[in-house]
C-alpha cells in the first residue's frame, strides 16, 4: 500500500463520517465544526487528484468563507433545537414512506446503469483532466486549464454567473440596507475644518444659580 | 465566429444586462427622486431590446450560439417580444401603486429589467447550463421583488416562501440535469435527444427527466407544485403579482416546451403521462379551489393554477400543433391576465387599495367602462366564445385529440366549465348586485391603456385576427422541430 492510498482512505474515511455526524451530532455549533472537517477532508481528496487549485478554493471559500458564515449563524440563532424535533415521530410514517421510495429509485437506477457508446469520451472530453496534468509536466497547470476554458469556450455561463451575482447584490442591499436618521458618522472635511470659535463658549455663571 | 460576432447576435440580452447596470448607476447617484425617470428609460430599454430582436445579423434565421448553449429561432423571438412587452407594463402599471404604498424606489424597474434579461436567457437556453442559470437569473430578481415591501409582514414572508420552496425546485432541476448529463454524456440538448434516441428504456435518464419536470412544474406553478402560488400572489405588492403571473409564466412555459422538444423527442411516450397527469391536477386545482377564494388575487392565484394546466395540454400533445397551441395559449393568457390586474390596480377608493371580490359589487352602477372591461376580460379567461380566451382553448383541445388523448380533452372541458362559475359569479356580482362606494377615477393613463388595450385584443381584435396569431404561432413552434 503506497502513501497515496493510505491518504485516500484516511481522507475518504474521515470525509464520510464527519458527513455523518453533520447530520447526527445534537448541538448545531459541533454539526458545522463537522462540516468543516468535512470540506477539508474533500480539499485533500482534490489534492490526491492533482487538482490542487481546487482544494485551495474549496479551503478558503468553504472553510473560510462559507462555514464561519454558518457557525456566525447558528450561533446567533436562538433555535431551540429540543422543540424542533419533538413532532419527529408523528411524521416519521409519512416521511419514512417518502425516503423509502427515494431508495427503492435509486436501487433501480443502479441496477439499470446503462451508458450510451459514446457517453464515456464526451464527459472525458470537457476538460484536460488531472491524469493528464501530471503526467505531462509541460502541459497546462490546474488554475491555467480552467482559464482556458473559462474565457473561452464557457464565457456565456461565466457572464451569466457574474449577471446572477449582482442581482444577488442588489437584493441584499434593497432588503437590508436602511439610512437611519440621528446616528454620528464620520465626516472629515467638516471635522478638520473646525475652527476653534465654533469649539468652545464663555458663559458667565453667577454664583448659586448654574447652568440652566 | 470570434466572441464579437458571435455576442452581435445576442444584442436583445447585451442591451438589457448593460442597459440594467446603466440604469442601476444612474439610480444610485440621482436618488429615489428620479425613480419615475428611471421607469421610463427601463420601459424604453425593454421597446429598444424588443426592436433588437428583430434586426439581429442572421436576418431571423435560426442561429446556434457559444457551442449550441444559445439559440436564436422564431419560438425564442415570439416569447421575447412578448416577455418584453409584460415586463414594460409591469414596470408602467406599478407608478401609482408605488408611490401610493410609499415604495417608489428605483430599484423596482431594474429588478424588472434583470428578470426579463434571465426569461431571455431562459428561452433561448438549449443546454442544461444555461437553462439553469437562465432560470436562476430570473428567480433572483423575482424572489427580491415579491419582498420588495420590506416594511409589510405579509410581503417579506412571501418572498420568504418564494425563496425556499423555489431553491428547493432548483433543487429538484439540477438534480434531474445532473441524471441526465450522466446518462447521456451531453448537456447539449440536441445531443441529449441523439443519446436518449440510441438508449432506449433508459430508467436513469427517466428518473432524471421527472426530476427536471418536477422543477419546472414548480416554475410555471402546475399542481402538485402549485402551493407556494396564492401565498405569494396575495402577498406580493399587487403590480410584481400582475408581472409574476405574466411574464414568468411564458419564459418557464416556453423553457418546458424547448426541453421536452428539442432533448426529449424520442422518449415522447416517457414524459407525456407525466405531464398529462400535471395538467389534469393543475385544471382540477385551478377549477375547484378558486371557488372558495374571497381575495381577487388568490382568486387570479388559482386561476392561474388553471391556466397552466390547459397549456400544459397542448404540451402533453408533444405535436408540433400541440406547440403551437402552447404558444397561441400563453399569448392570450398573458394579455388578459395584463389586463386583469390593470383592473384590479384600479380598485382604489380613498382609504387604499382594495382587494376583495365583494368591493366589485354593482360595479356597473358605478363606474360602466370598468364593468365592461373586466366583464370581456372574465369572459376571456373562463373560455366562453367569442372571445380570444376561447380560440385557446380550442387549439389546445384540438391538438390533444389529433394525439389520441381524448380524456384529457374532455377533463379540460369539464374543468373549464366548473371554473366558469367563479368568472360568472364576478360578473353577476358587479352586474346585479347592490353597488358599493365608487372606485377612485384617477388611475392614471398607463392602467387605462393595459386594461382597454388588453380587453380590446380579447374581443374583437384577436378574435377576428387569431388566423394571423395562429400563422406566427405555427411558425414559431416549426422552429422547434
Amino acid at each position: 500500500m503506497s502513501i497515496a492510498v493510505i491518504a485516500f482512505y484516511l481522507f475518504a474515511f474521515s470525509a464520510i463520517a464527519s458527513g455523518l455526524m453533520v447530520v447526527a451530532s445534537k448541538n448545531p455549533v459541533h454539526s458545522v465544526l463537522f462540516l468543516i472537517l468535512a470540506f477539508i477532508s474533500a480539499a485533500g481528496l482534490f489534492v490526491l487528484m492533482g487538482a490542487e487549485y481546487l482544494a485551495m478554493v474549496l479551503v478558503v471559500v468553504y472553510v473560510g468563507a462559507v462555514a464561519v458564515l454558518f457557525l456566525f449563524v447558528v450561533m446567533m440563532l436562538d433555535v431551540d433545537f429540543v422543540e424542533m424535533k419533538q413532532g419527529f415521530l408523528q411524521y416519521l410514517p409519512i416521511g419514512g414512506a417518502l425516503a423509502a421510495i427515494v431508495v427503492v429509485e435509486l436501487i433501480m437506477v443502479v441496477f439499470v446503469w446503462a451508458f450510451p457508446s459514446d457517453a464515456e469520451l464526451a464527459r472525458a472530453h470537457p476538460s484536460p483532466t488531472a491524469a493528464q496534468t501530471i503526467t505531462d509536466p509541460n502541459g497546462p497547470t490546474n488554475i491555467e486549464a480552467l482559464g482556458l476554458i473559462l474565457y473561452t469556450d464557457y464565457v456565456h455561463y461565466f457572464q451569466i454567473a457574474g449577471m446572477v451575482l449582482l442581482v444577488a447584490m442588489i437584493g441584499a442591499i434593497i432588503l437590508t440596507f436602511r439610512t437611519r436618521d440621528g446616528i454620528k458618522k464620520q465626516d472629515p472635511a467638516a471635522q478638520v475644518g473646525r475652527k476653534r470659535e465654533e469649539g468652545y463658549e464663555l458663559v458667565d455663571i453667577r454664583p448659586g444659580q448654574g447652568l440652566s | 465566429m470570434g466572441l464579437l460576432e458571435t455576442l452581435s447576435f445576442a444584442r436583445p440580452e447585451l442591451a438589457l444586462a448593460i442597459g440594467a447596470m446603466a440604469l442601476l448607476i444612474t439610480g444610485v447617484f440621482l436618488g429615489d427622486k428620479a425613480a419615475s425617470k428611471i421607469s421610463i428609460s427601463a420601459v424604453l430599454l425593454l421597446a429598444v431590446a424588443g426592436v433588437l430582436v428583430f434586426v439581429s445579423p442572421g436576418g431571423g434565421a435560426t442561429t446556434s450560439l457559444f457551442d449550441g448553449a444559445f439559440r436564436i429561432d422564431a419560438f425564442s423571438t415570439f416569447c421575447k417580444v412578448l416577455i418584453y412587452g409584460a415586463a414594460a407594463f409591469a414596470i408602467l402599471m406599478s407608478d401609482r401603486y408605488l408611490a401610493g404604498e410609499k415604495l417608489g424606489r428605483f430599484e423596482y424597474p431594474v429588478l424588472i429589467v434583470l428578470a426579463a434579461f434571465g426569461m431571455s436567457l431562459m428561452v433561448s437556453a438549449t443546454d442544461l447550463i444555461s437553462l439553469y442559470m437562465g432560470v436562476e437569473t430570473q428567480s433572483l430578481a423575482l424572489y427580491i421583488l415579491a419582498a420588495f415591501n420590506r416594511d409589510s409582514r405579509r410581503s417579506t414572508e412571501a418572498g420568504l416562501k418564494y425563496f425556499v420552496l423555489g431553491a428547493l425546485s432548483s433543487c429538484l432541476l439540477l438534480y434531474g440535469a445532473s441524471l441526465v448529463y450522466g446518462f447521456t454524456g451531453s448537456t447539449v440538448f440536441t445531443e441529449i435527444a441523439k443519446a436518449a434516441a440510441v438508449n432506449q428504456n433508459n430508467a436513469g435518464l427517466v428518473i432524471g427527466l421527472v426530476f427536471m419536470i418536477s422543477g419546472l412544474a414548480f416554475k410555471v406553478s402546475a399542481a402538485p407544485f402549485h402551493m407556494w402560488t396564492p401565498d405569494v400572489y396575495e402577498g406580493s405588492p399587487t403590480p410584481v403579482t400582475a408581472f409574476f403571473a405574466a411574464a414568468p409564466k411564458l419564459a418557464a412555459m416556453a423553457l418546458f416546451t424547448r426541453v421536452l422538444m428539442s432533448s426529449f423527442p424520442g422518449v415522447v411516450e416517457d414524459w407525456r403521462p407525466v405531464i398529462a397527469l400535471i395538467a389534469l391536477a393543475s385544471m382540477m386545482v385551478g377549477a375547484f379551489s378558486a371557488i372558495a377564494q374571497t381575495n381577487i388575487k388568490r382568486l387570479m392565484a388559482y386561476s392561474s393554477i388553471g391556466h397552466m394546466g390547459y397549456a400544459l395540454i397542448g404540451l402533453a400533445a408533444g405535436s408540433a400543433s400541440g406547440v403551437s397551441s402552447v404558444l397561441i395559449y400563453m399569448a392570450i393568457y398573458i394579455v388578459m391576465t395584463v389586463g386583469t390586474f390593470a383592473v384590479i390596480l384600479m380598485m382604489r377608493r380613498r382609504g387604499g387599495m382594495t382587494e376583495n371580490i365583494s368591493d366589485l359589487s354593482g360595479l356597473s352602477r358605478t363606474n360602466m367602462p370598468m364593468a365592461l372591461i373586466l366583464t370581456v376580460l372574465l369572459f376571456s379567461l373562463a373560455g366562453v366564445p367569442p372571445t380570444a380566451g376561447f380560440f385557446g382553448k380550442w387549439y389546445v383541445f384540438l391538438a390533444a385529440v389529433d394525439q389520441g388523448l381524448i380524456w384529457l380533452a374532455v377533463a379540460g372541458v369539464v374543468a373549464s366549465a366548473v371554473s366558469a362559475f367563479y368568472y360568472l359569479r364576478i360578473i353577476w356580482f358587479m352586474w346585479f348586485d347592490e353597488p358599493t362606494p365608487a372606485f377612485e377615477r384617477d388611475h392614471g393613463p398607463a392602467l387605462g391603456l393595459a386594461a382597454w388595450g388588453s380587453a380590446a385584443l380579447m374581443f374583437p381584435v384577436l378574435t377576428i385576427g387569431m388566423g394571423y396569431l395562429r400563422q406566427i404561432a405555427e411558425t414559431a413552434a416549426a422552429s422547434l422541430f
